[in-house]
């Protein structure tokens, strides 16, 4: 069974259909990309499967129970994470409490325990410093462990995202444009972070508009074009599709 | 019961008409620049209040009136230039704060300028009632609306038809947007505080023949003004009149037939019932968020 | 490094054990009794205003619930004065709650217009219902005191005061380096990326939102017992507004501001009576003037000027 099913998903607003009837599979352990021109529809059906949008129509089943229209809080229960291609970094905090805020459904939230300082709490707490610690190094951001966010770097930003979805263990993680605004060595450095994310056991699902990158990490490519699928299959098959290429030149009939 | 049901709505209608007027002060304001003017209610004092002073030194009514009008538009103008446009992108709570120091200053002035007394403005022409269908109708209810039908009216001209209020919408439509096209948003929010006062005091002035108008009415008249603009959806122009309206309707009925000492209170229940059962207001918008 | 807001805590409780020996009279005294019972009420607001990014601006409407349950209770029903205080809190946030709820389904800061709104019923209902709260003119407050022993004089104010704050600062640091607390300041930092992580931010509001309620109605009762006497003005509009300014200045998201805030505001009335009839003119100048040119507030602006963290 796939880990993440979806069929005939359908979203509008108002009268446009941002995403329509869309179905396709990810197996459990795959880089799985979503690609198409600007306005696709990718980012909305990332928002349509984590949950901030709720679909018109159609099913998302996750390990084969359905999870459409779920909150993203529930979904994060359920081991879903993301990141956003416009940046969602809380300014207000740290780079190390960032990733710590990932960790949220791991730690005892009890507000009492926590005003009362309970021993246990600052164990926990400790430990999940060096964790989140950990984690910011993995991602190559350890110049930036004693920063506070609102000074650091757009493409640092970027990682700090993905080092904050790692915190919480997930299952199934979505990056929304990983690479958009990172220069040549960076989009290299993020290339090879997706490749041990997804080597770590993580199914990667990735929206990206740097085609060398997709191609070069993904088991599999969906193409959409005005909310619609226009192709699916292996980076050579899509390579090949006749659609896909006019999509791209822009020869539309 | 008709008779008193009527006298009920006379009054609930007069001033939900200044309640009205008030609400299209917060609403131009919060188009322009999404801050709430906890200022608003003070144009509508210093409307009431400088239209008695200039009148009792002499000026005729109309030209006081002209003046009691310009004057608050003056003061709303100079807190934006002075208080707002520095400040931009700040807290929500930053912005309340500063419009809520210039109330105080307002306030304070008007305290010490005018005295704590009460004072009342003669009525446009005359005080002999109107009998309908037994109950009482104040030639100065007739004025009050009129004029405030009159005063929307304008202004709904105003938007449809002149650049500056066609780049007003945009601007409240999109402010990124408006200033790519090369809109000047700053004028805009410029306009809109001279704009709101100027309605604001305009209430002010229209409502002081029926109640008496003192330094401190200003805090009330402003709330249930920002209570009419939340009915009516914040940042709808229709919403903002039917709301005000609305507010008086209901704060004179409940008065009349609930509780007189409970009045003042009525317009604030109602807010808690908009927010839970109808946020949106009667004419708010539905907002998708973008992420 | 990560142990320094805790320094903090410790110059505080230093200043409050010294405080009483250097204070010229009882009036300084009464002031400094009254800046500490307003800095608790101001940690409990700065939690939900400065670190969950949610604006209560009908917070005096809880001191009013405290207040008065600490005055009615045991006058009407003869009930015993910290039990009065237990269910006038507990009211509070059931109330709190029975309000937020609805509101906090809702995206933007509808909070605002409703505590808004809910201050001012309530402030009018103190007037209003003479029989129980004596109306606009108050009610006298029966002492506070547990088995035989009765709270009084400014002296044992004091201590009673200065221990409740130095625990409300402890607790209040606490609680913002906890999962809770970042959960709270990762929903002000941005909502969806709260969400995505699994914090289901209407309970979190809800939660702080009650529990400054709470803090809110009980320093009610404290004052309330401390005066002696309640009139409705202390669950007025602007008692509402004096106490966000106190957060706002101080600064919003930062402990030891809130502190300064309620120090500097509580002072400030007696400062400014020195202006015979332009306090208020004064008061708001001030107000704009420093959301003008410190919109950050006295002690992050500060912190940040001179390199430190606060």
């Amino acid at each position: 069974m796939p880990l993440l099913e979806v069929s005939a998903l359908s979203i509008h607003f108002g009268g446009v259909k941002a995403v329509q009837d869309v179905s396709f599979n990810i197996d459990a352990g795959v880089v799985y990309a979503v690609i198409g021109p600007n306005g696709a529809g990718k980012t909305t059906l990332f928002n349509l499967i984590t949950g901030v949008y709720r679909p018109t129509h159609g099913d998302i089943r996750l390990d084969g129970e359905t999870i459409a229209g779920r909150s993203p809080e529930a979904l994060a229960r359920r081991g879903v994470a993301r990141t956003f291609q416009n940046l969602q970094v809380c300014m207000n905090m740290s780079a190390l409490e960032n990733v710590m805020v990932g960790a949220h459904l791991r730690l005892d939230r009890n507000l009492l325990k926590a005003a009362l300082r309970f021993p246990a709490l600052t164990r926990r707490d400790a430990e999940l410093r060096e964790e989140a610690a950990e984690l910011m190094r993995f991602v190559g951001l350890i110049d930036y462990l004693s920063a506070r966010a609102d000074a650091m770097p757009y493409g640092a930003l970027k990682r700090l995202e993905i080092a904050r979805a790692l915190a919480m263990r997930p299952r199934l993680l979505f990056l929304d444009e990983p690479a958009a605004g990172l220069n040549p060595s960076e989009t290299l450095e993020v290339d090879a972070l997706v490749r041990r994310i997804a080597d770590s056991g993580v199914t990667v699902v990735l929206v990206e508009h740097d085609m060398k990158m997709v191609m070069n990490l993904s088991d599999r490519i969906l193409v959409l074009d005005y909310g619609r699928k226009l192709a699916e299959g292996s980076a050579a098959e899509v390579r090949r599709n006749p659609d896909v290429i006019a999509a791209y030149l822009g020869a539309h009939a | 019961m008709l008779a008193q049901f009527l006298q009920f709505l006379f009054s609930g209608i007069t001033v939900g008409a200044t309640y009205a007027l008030a609400a299209l002060g917060f609403t131009l304001i919060y188009n322009a620049s999404n801050v709430i003017n906890f200022a608003q209610g003070e144009f509508i004092m210093l409307g009431g209040m400088l239209a008695v002073f200039f009148a009792q030194s002499g000026l005729p009514l109309p030209a006081a009136m002209l003046l009691a009008i310009l004057v608050p538009a003056g003061v709303g103008v100079l807190i934006e230039k002075l208080a707002i446009e520095p400040v931009k992108g700040a807290e929500t709570v930053s912005l309340i704060i500063i419009t809520i120091g210039a109330s105080l200053v307002i306030r304070g002035l008007a305290a010490v300028g005018f005295g704590k007394g009460t004072f009342s403005l003669p009525a446009f022409s005359g005080e002999t009632p109107i009998d309908v269908l037994g109950a009482t109708l104040m030639p100065q209810s007739l004025w009050v609306l009129g004029v405030t039908a009159a005063a929307v009216g304008a202004l709904w001209y105003f938007f449809n038809y002149s650049l500056a209020g066609k780049a007003m919408l945009a601007t409240a439509c999109n402010r990124m947007a408006a200033q790519l096209v090369g809109i000047d948003t700053n004028g805009v929010l410029f306009l809109s505080f001279a704009l709101s006062a100027g309605m604001g005091a305009l209430g002010g002035i229209l409502i002081a023949p029926l109640t008496l108008t003192a330094y401190d009415v200003g805090v009330m008249l402003g709330l249930k003004g920002f209570v009419a603009a939340v009915l009516g959806g914040l940042g709808n122009g229709l919403g903002a009149v039917v709301g005000g309206l609305l507010v008086g309707l209901i704060e004179a009925l409940g008065a009349g037939y609930i509780s007189s000492a409970y009045k003042d209170a009525i317009p604030f229940v109602l807010i808690l019932l908009i927010l839970f059962f109808m946020p949106r207001g009667l004419f708010g918008a539905r907002l998708t968020e973008r992420v | 490094m990560r142990t320094s807001p805790y320094i903090g805590l410790h110059i505080v409780i230093a200043i409050l054990a010294l405080l009483p020996f250097v204070l010229p009279n009882s009036f300084y005294l009464d002031l400094a009794i009254r800046m500490a019972i307003n800095a608790v009420i101001v940690l409990g607001l700065n939690l939900l205003i400065g670190f969950a990014g949610q604006i209560s601006l009908g917070h005096a409407g809880f001191l009013g619930i405290g207040a008065y349950a600490s005055a009615v209770l045991p006058t009407h029903f003869n009930l015993h004065p910290l039990l009065a205080m237990g269910v006038g809190a507990a009211l509070a946030g059931l109330l709190a709650a029975l309000v937020a709820r609805p509101i906090f389904r809702l995206k933007g800061n509808y909070l605002a217009m409703a505590t808004l709104g809910l201050g001012i019923i309530l402030n009018i209902a103190l007037r209003n219902e003479a029989a129980w709260t004596g109306g606009p003119d108050g009610m006298p407050v029966p002492a506070l005191g547990l088995a035989g022993f009765e709270l009084s004089g400014d002296r044992q104010w004091y201590w009673v005061v200065a221990a409740l704050l130095a625990v409300s600062v402890w607790a209040s640091l606490n609680l913002i380096d906890s999962p809770f607390g970042r959960a709270l300041r990762a929903l002000h930092g941005s909502e969806v990326a709260a969400r995505v992580v699994g914090v289901d931010v209407a309970r979190y509001k809800l939660a702080i939102f009650v529990m400054s309620a709470v803090f809110a109605s009980l320093m009610g009762s404290v004052t309330a017992h401390y005066i002696g006497f309640v009139t409705p003005g202390v669950a007025d509009f602007f008692h509402s507004i004096e106490l966000v300014t106190m957060v706002v200045i101080g600064g919003m998201a930062s402990v030891y501001g809130s502190l300064i805030g309620a120090v500097l505001l509580t002072a400030l009335p007696q400062a400014l009576a020195t202006f015979e009839g332009w306090e208020t003119v004064v008061f708001g100048a001030i107000l704009m003037l420093s959301m003008i040119f410190l919109p950050r507030g006295l002690v992050p602006t500060l912190a940040a000027r001179f390199g430190r963290g606060a």
